[in-house]
């Protein structure tokens, strides 16, 4: 038995009880999550149940929601709930698609510059510095006229100017972790860089990490959108949600609910990510 | 002392979480004109809890739910906020532990004074130098210009003891006033406290984790345990006959460099807010603790004459404190595990290149304990650092079990990097907070003796019980760990890698006394079992007494004085020494 006891082996915790323990304890977490639940299953899953083309016109512009169109026509007199639920996918795709790039880059780049004591973390600072000098609307709007117009150089766009505020967060989390008696530990054990990174540092700031790339995202999610209104990004006919409250806008008084209702989605979705972030930045092991 | 009614009179006074767990549970205490009362405990006994609340503050999250607190015949608790803010400074004040955070970092002090003359009388800014004058500061315009960063830590403390003493209050609470600061600075504060009680017949409470530095300036003494006052007598006769088993632990745990022995350290830890058990508080350590001490809370008894009371109903079978068992010092005669020779080292900063080592040369012998000892910023920590490759050094050369120890990590083969081996000062900080014990432990083996995972985590358990733990930790996340587990833990990981050399930074400056008592011994025995080198590295001349063979003292950057720890400890050469050793708070009474 003692022997047993002696020999140490890792505890697997059972993966109900690890979602369970991960689960956020506060009610505005708790409201983050099913909101976002709710507006990712919209944005996902709505394109494969939408009750009419999204892009056929099937009545008069602006009518009123009726039993066959429970949210009205739009300014072209197509199907509202239709437009709606094919609308997300775009915003919550190419919003990722940027986090995504842009944290890909950014944490690499934080995470050496925070560890590294050498050459390398002045010069990866001083060129993140170089980025964050464009004021970031007009360095977007420039690149979106330099790829003509178009989703793709709004994505790269966006991405680019989320990468300088990402290097300066991992990196600052890094370099106060690589103080720490267990990072000097490893390296003085010789512990090569990948090694200390990926099993002393990164599980140690994987929290603020996640919570700051949430936010991220839902900014993303509003920079596109904000841009697909201003007709840069995404061109008519697509459907998508930051498209919809611009070519609705001129209707709002005759059915409301053809901008209304992607405004709210839009909102529910970065509103959800915030609380869920909070939640997950305040939450203690 | 005198007959007159006390100037400081507290009774029942009860503190408690909002959940309604207590912190401090029915003290007692009274504070005769002229007169200092220390107030000892470890962390969590609730000592600082109720230093605040003779001001009538609670902290965050607390609440005073009963007593009284009276100060020259005023009751204090119960006020309202602009009635509690009359009376402090006027009637009682606080000096704060850490000056460097209580003072205003963008007020020049002499404005932060100001501020409190100003709550209660007319500012003069003659009277205002003549504070600063009167703790022994430079009583200048110039002076009184300065913002707190252009102080020193000691400077610092005499602000804040300037501006307590501002409006002449008949209490002055002190509550840790010289913990973090160097020894010499924490003697002139110190001898700064008894010049104000001579001179001007200040009454003080002096809150400290040390009783040897209250030993040093009080007259009586409190010994706090788990929220409750456990003993309470006049300094001297609590120190030659303590009478409450755990003020006997205490003292029998508090290394003396002026009697260099071998330390009995208590058995655990002292219990945290929530987890303290029925009955007598102190019981699960008690080594004569009966049946009825787990069921019945002890209450106060007077011994022998009434000033000296004690909370234990066996306090007639307390054996007196041994103290003095000599630590027999075999001389190390083995060879050398560590060779340093003209090591130098600097750092650089936006202010240019700083030497912190300059001509550092020593052996550390196989089974030997070598002290490093030095005041902060000697460079101690920097030679440290060096020798296991944390820190480039700008020369000298390291020679380690006879072969050449190259200054990079990454020159450096897995046997050497094996062979010598870092603990570090914060115990808090030296664990992976996101991996399990048996984890941390299992990775030198694996990394630095070429051991398989498997293999690694085989030796867990045993390497637990070396440093006398329960295996079943391994399965535990650091913060599940008290301070003084951790340390231990931290520990065994550097014997996992099976060290020549152990390098000791401070690990014990974070904990308790009585912690600080058993990590020491571990490490003693450890030495004595394996045959470990030890290079510890420390500003207490206390804790060099009770594990090094040898000693090395540092006076910036520069070794001043070597030797045998019993000579140099008791007849230095060095002047710096000298005053180190004089500075150093000592049991030895008064």
């Amino acid at each position: 038995m003692s022997a047993l006891l002696k020999t140490y082996s890792p505890r697997r915790v059972p993966f109900g009880a690890a979602l369970r323990r991960r689960t956020p304890k506060t009610l505005s977490g708790r409201i983050g999550l099913a909101l976002l639940v709710l507006t990712l299953t919209v944005a996902l899953l709505g394109p494969l149940c939408t009750p009419y083309s999204p892009d056929r016109t099937v009545g008069i512009p602006f009518a009123g929601p009726t039993a066959g169109h429970p949210l009205g026509l739009d300014f072209l007199g197509r199907d509202v709930l239709s437009r709606v639920l094919s609308g997300g996918l775009s915003v919550v795709l190419y919003a990722g698609v940027a986090t995504l790039a842009a944290y890909a880059v950014g944490l690499t780049v934080g995470l050496l510059a925070g560890y590294s004591r050498s050459w390398l973390e002045p010069l990866l600072m001083r060129l993140t510095d170089v980025l964050l000098a464009f004021p970031a609307l007009v360095f977007l709007l420039l690149l979106a006229t330099a790829f003509g117009r178009g989703i793709t150089g709004v994505v790269i766009a966006t991405a680019l100017i989320q990468l300088p505020p990402i290097v300066r967060i991992v990196r600052s989390a890094a370099l106060e972790q690589s103080l720490r008696g267990y990072v000097e530990a490893a390296v003085a054990r010789g512990e090569g860089t990948l090694s200390v990174l990926r099993r002393e540092i990164l599980p140690n700031i994987a929290r603020p990490v996640a919570a700051d790339a949430g936010l991220r995202f839902s900014w993303s999610v509003l920079l596109i959108a904000g841009v697909n209104f201003l007709g840069l990004g995404l061109q008519p006919p697509a459907a998508d949600w930051g498209l919809m409250v611009s070519e609705n806008r001129g209707g709002i008084a005759l059915n409301p609910s053809s901008m209304l209702v992607a405004a709210a989605l839009l909102g529910a979705l970065t509103l959800a990510i915030n609380l869920l972030g909070d939640a997950l930045a305040g939450g203690t092991e | 002392m005198t007959d007159e009614t006390p100037l400081l009179e507290v009774s029942g006074l009860r503190i408690a979480l909002a959940s309604g767990t207590p912190i401090v549970d029915g003290v007692d205490l009274t504070l005769a004109r002229g007169e200092i009362l220390g107030i000892v405990g470890e962390s969590g006994s609730g000592k600082t809890t109720t230093a605040l609340a003779l001001l009538g503050h609670a902290q965050r999250g607390a609440e005073i739910t009963g007593g009284s607190v009276r100060v020259a015949g005023r009751e204090v608790l119960g006020l309202s906020r602009a009635e509690r803010r009359e009376i402090r400074g006027k009637l009682i004040s606080y000096v704060p532990q850490d000056a460097g955070q209580a003072l205003n970092p963008s007020l020049r002090i002499a404005d932060s004074v100001t501020d409190v003359l100003r709550r209660h009388r007319e500012p003069a800014p003659a009277a205002v130098l003549g504070l600063l004058g009167s703790v022994d500061l430079p009583a200048t315009t110039e002076f009184g210009r300065r913002l707190p960063h252009q102080l020193s830590g000691g400077q610092q403390q005499r602000v804040t003891i300037a501006i307590s003493l501002a409006c002449e209050p008949p209490v002055i609470v002190m509550d840790e006033p010289t913990t973090g600061l160097d020894v010499l600075t924490q003697q002139s504060v110190l001898d700064e406290i008894r010049r104000l009680r001579a001179e001007r017949g200040a009454s003080l409470v002096y809150v400290s984790h040390d009783l040897a530095v209250v030993s040093q300036i009080a007259d009586r003494v409190a010994v706090m345990y788990a929220g409750r006052i456990v003993e309470e007598g006049p300094i001297a006769t609590l120190m030659e006959r303590p009478r409450h088993p755990y003020t006997r632990g205490l003292l029998q745990s508090i290394p003396d460099h002026r009697r260099p022995a071998r330390l009995l350290p208590m058995a655990g830890s002292a219990p945290g807010v929530e987890e303290r058990p029925d009955g007598c508080a102190f019981a699960p350590r008690c080594p004569q603790a009966a049946d009825d001490c787990r069921t019945t809370p002890p209450v106060l008894e007077s011994v022998d004459f009434e000033r000296h009371q004690v909370r234990c109903p066996h306090w007639e079978l307390t054996p007196p404190a041994t103290l003095g068992i000599p630590r027999d010092r075999t001389e190390v005669t083995a060879g050398p595990a560590l060779q340093v020779r003209g090591l130098r080292a600097s750092h650089k900063g936006r202010g240019g290149t700083v030497v912190v080592a300059e001509d550092i040369s020593f052996d550390v012998r196989r089974g030997e304990c070598l002290a490093l000892v030095g005041e902060s910023g000697s460079g101690k920590t920097t030679i440290a650092r060096c020798l296991v490759g944390l820190h480039l050094p700008d020369g000298g050369s390291v020679r380690l079990r006879d072969a050449p120890l190259p200054a990079r990590i990454r020159k450096r083969s897995a046997a050497q990097r094996r062979g010598i081996q870092y603990v570090f000062q914060n115990p808090y900080q030296s664990l992976n907070p996101r991996r399990r014990i048996g984890e941390d432990l299992a990775r030198p083996g694996h990394v630095l003796r070429g051991l398989s995972v498997a293999e690694a985590r085989a030796e867990v358990g045993s390497l637990l019980e070396r440093v006398q733990l329960s295996p079943r930790l391994a399965d535990r996340y650091p913060s599940q760990l008290s301070g003084g587990e951790r340390q231990r833990v931290a520990i065994a990981r550097a014997l996992a890698a099976r060290p020549d050399v152990l390098v000791c930074d401070e690990v014990t400056s974070a904990l308790d006394v009585s912690v600080q008592a058993a990590i020491l011994e571990a490490l003693a025995e450890l030495r004595d079992d394996l045959g470990v080198a030890l290079l510890f590295i420390t500003h207490d001349l206390g804790v060099v007494s009770g594990v090094a063979d040898r000693v090395l003292v540092l006076e910036g950057g520069r070794i001043c004085e070597t030797g045998p720890t019993d000579s140099v400890l008791r007849t230095p050469e060095h002047p710096y020494t000298q005053r180190l050793v004089a500075a150093a708070p000592t049991l030895a009474a008064r």
